[in-house]
């Protein structure tokens, strides 16, 4: 069983490597070298403060958007080339694939995030050396961004296990754009009133509370995370997560490959 | 014990958006095939012959109705260990090449690691592709990727291998190709079921076939028992270039091609025919009793089963 979800996982990295997924490190290394030496140009004394905003924030966008356009068409894809066939009459149990489906391609958001790491503290290295302590909190951020990421993953199986791609990268995308405001989401569902008080509460509990791993602007700023927080947001990101799987495996067990 | 037993499987869809609407695929259906036997499942396009696979393969659920695999219900999972696929049109990863696709499909199949390279190396050698191992998919055309197939249904020494119209785009070549492999797998003592719309792959290589058309069984039994009703007349053909009046005035069926005649004449006047060859000193080549083909059967079949459906409407 564990090695049947690791040939899958493992198969699915390879897939996303070999479609030249991870050449959007090119892309961001281009972007972040520019930014390093055009804000050591113009910014005087907070050059650290914005490499590092735009640096991580560039990693999350980026991985958000691989994960949701990879993740959008694990499932689907694999039923409209009905490459899903030879391997599902083989002794592979549904629920088998998609979590072998869902660690191949964290592992690849995982992978993407190491390098686009090292990418970030070499800008930071430009512009602003040696390191300091506070500069490990950057490790902080990026283990929130995978957390982040994990969430994505799932969601997108979850949608791409029962609509089309295309429906299932809005719903996806919609899901982050939301849960990025679920703070605001959740201090709106305080402050209303009667059935709309109810509907807001729901949604806000409902859609994945991002604004509690975007901890980008106070890292920048070198103010420490607590531990307490990173230990709810690993358990909360873990929770959510085999939530929209659970759900995604459900769909999928039941559904008719026509 | 019988290879597949298929117990009253039945599929009906529900079509439609917002209204939805029942759609029977396949009715009720019964029958058995046999271990160690090449069985043909025979159909027009939209017959149920796929779905009748897929709901063999676990891909979709039947409304009811249940069957059995090598002795065992077909859902449980060691079934699968022991069966192979190959669906129509198949498309794989084409990002890998085809020893690493075969590779995949071997650990899937729990094959260990050193018999897999074994089996590996023989399978391509098999379906003829030892020398693209190392080539991409994507670069490979129709019939070699056919070829693949066909290695991956057989890679891990299933006792029982389902073929989804396995000819089909293939050149005359890669059918004959597709053909030996099915007949080599029958000599190593395995089950083969092959769906297919093509009678005469069915006719040659087939023990048994089974007629499906609108999503009902229309007939199962062996080729030679459907095909073997002798219409009362025979074949005769010798060397030659014309047709003697006297044959002609017996009322028999004449064509000439080359230096070939065939007549096709009533069985009671076969001796006539062959005095008067033997008189106009022609060379006598062979005299068949004339069998109705498995087309002839299967048109027959769809015919009565279409009159049979404007009747009742």
């Amino acid at each position: 069983m564990r090695a049947r979800i690791v040939h899958i996982a493992s198969n699915t990295f390879r897939e996303a490597v070999r479609d030249r997924v991870l050449y959007n490190l090119i892309a961001f290394v281009l972007l972040l070298s520019g930014a390093a030496i055009l804000v050591g140009q113009i910014s005087i004394e907070i050059e650290k403060l914005v490499v590092i905003n735009l640096g991580l924030t560039a990693v999350s966008l980026f991985g958000v958007v691989i994960a949701i356009f990879i993740g959008i068409g694990l499932v689907s894809k694999e039923i409209e080339k009905r490459t899903l066939y030879t391997v599902l009459s083989r002794p592979v149990r549904r629920w088998e694939f998609i979590i072998g489906k869902f660690f191949g391609l964290a592992g690849t958001l995982v992978v993407n995030t190491f390098f686009m790491g090292i990418g970030v503290f070499a800008a930071l290295f430009y512009v602003s050396h040696p390191f300091v302590r506070a500069d490990a909190l950057i490790l902080v951020a990026l283990y929130f961004i995978v957390l982040e990421f994990l969430i994505i993953c799932s969601v997108a199986l979850l949608f791409s296990s029962f609509s089309s791609p295309l429906l299932s990268a809005v719903f996806s995308f919609s899901l982050f754009v939301i849960g990025s405001f679920a703070e605001d989401l959740r201090n709106f569902a305080r402050m209303a009133h009667g059935i709309s008080r109810w509907l807001a509460t729901g949604a806000a509990y409902l859609v994945p509370n991002f604004s509690a791993f975007n901890v980008i602007s106070s890292i920048a700023h070198e103010q420490p995370v607590a531990g307490q927080l990173i230990l709810q947001n690993t358990l909360y990101a873990l929770f959510y997560a085999i939530m929209a799987m659970s759900g995604a495996v459900l769909i999928f067990e039941r559904r008719d490959l026509k | 014990m019988s290879a597949i037993e298929i117990l009253g499987l039945e599929k009906t869809y529900s079509v439609g958006f917002w209204r939805k609407r029942p759609k029977r695929a396949l009715h009720p259906l019964h029958f058995t095939v046999e271990e160690g036997e090449i069985f043909g499942f025979l159909g027009p396009n939209g017959a149920g012959k796929t779905t009748t696979l897929k709901l063999l393969m676990g891909l979709v659920f039947p409304t009811s109705g249940s069957a059995r695999i090598l002795g065992r219900e077909w859902t449980d999972p060691s079934v699968k260990a022991q069966i192979g696929f190959l669906p129509e049109q198949p498309y794989f990863y084409d990002y890998l090449t085809a020893h690493e696709l075969l590779e995949y499909y071997g650990q899937l199949s729990g094959v260990p690691a050193k018999q897999r390279k074994i089996r590996i190396d023989q399978v391509l050698q098999q379906v003829g592709l030892p020398d693209v191992q190392g080539l991409q998919l994507r670069k490979f055309s129709k019939g070699m990727l056919q070829r693949v197939g066909i290695g991956q249904a057989i890679l891990h020494d299933p006792k029982l291998v389902f073929l989804d119209e396995p000819m089909s785009g293939l050149d005359p070549m890669g059918r004959r190709e597709v053909r030996d492999l099915m007949e080599e797998l029958k000599h190593e003592g395995k089950t083969v079921f092959f769906s297919t719309h093509i009678l005469s792959d069915a006719e040659a290589l087939c023990d048994r076939v089974a007629i499906i058309h609108k999503g009902e069984l229309r007939g199962v039994g062996a080729v030679e028992d459907l095909t073997s009703s002798v219409q009362g007349k025979v074949e005769v053909i010798w060397q030659g270039a014309q047709v003697p009046a006297a044959i002609k005035a017996l009322g028999a069926e004449c064509h000439v091609t080359g230096d070939r005649v065939r007549v096709i004449i009533d069985e009671n006047r076969q001796d006539a025919v062959i005095d008067i060859l033997r008189r106009e000193r022609q060379r006598l080549i062979a005299v068949i009793p004339v069998r109705t083909s498995l087309e002839a059967y299967f048109v027959e079949k769809l015919r009565r089963a279409e009159t049979t459906a404007g009747s009742t409407a």
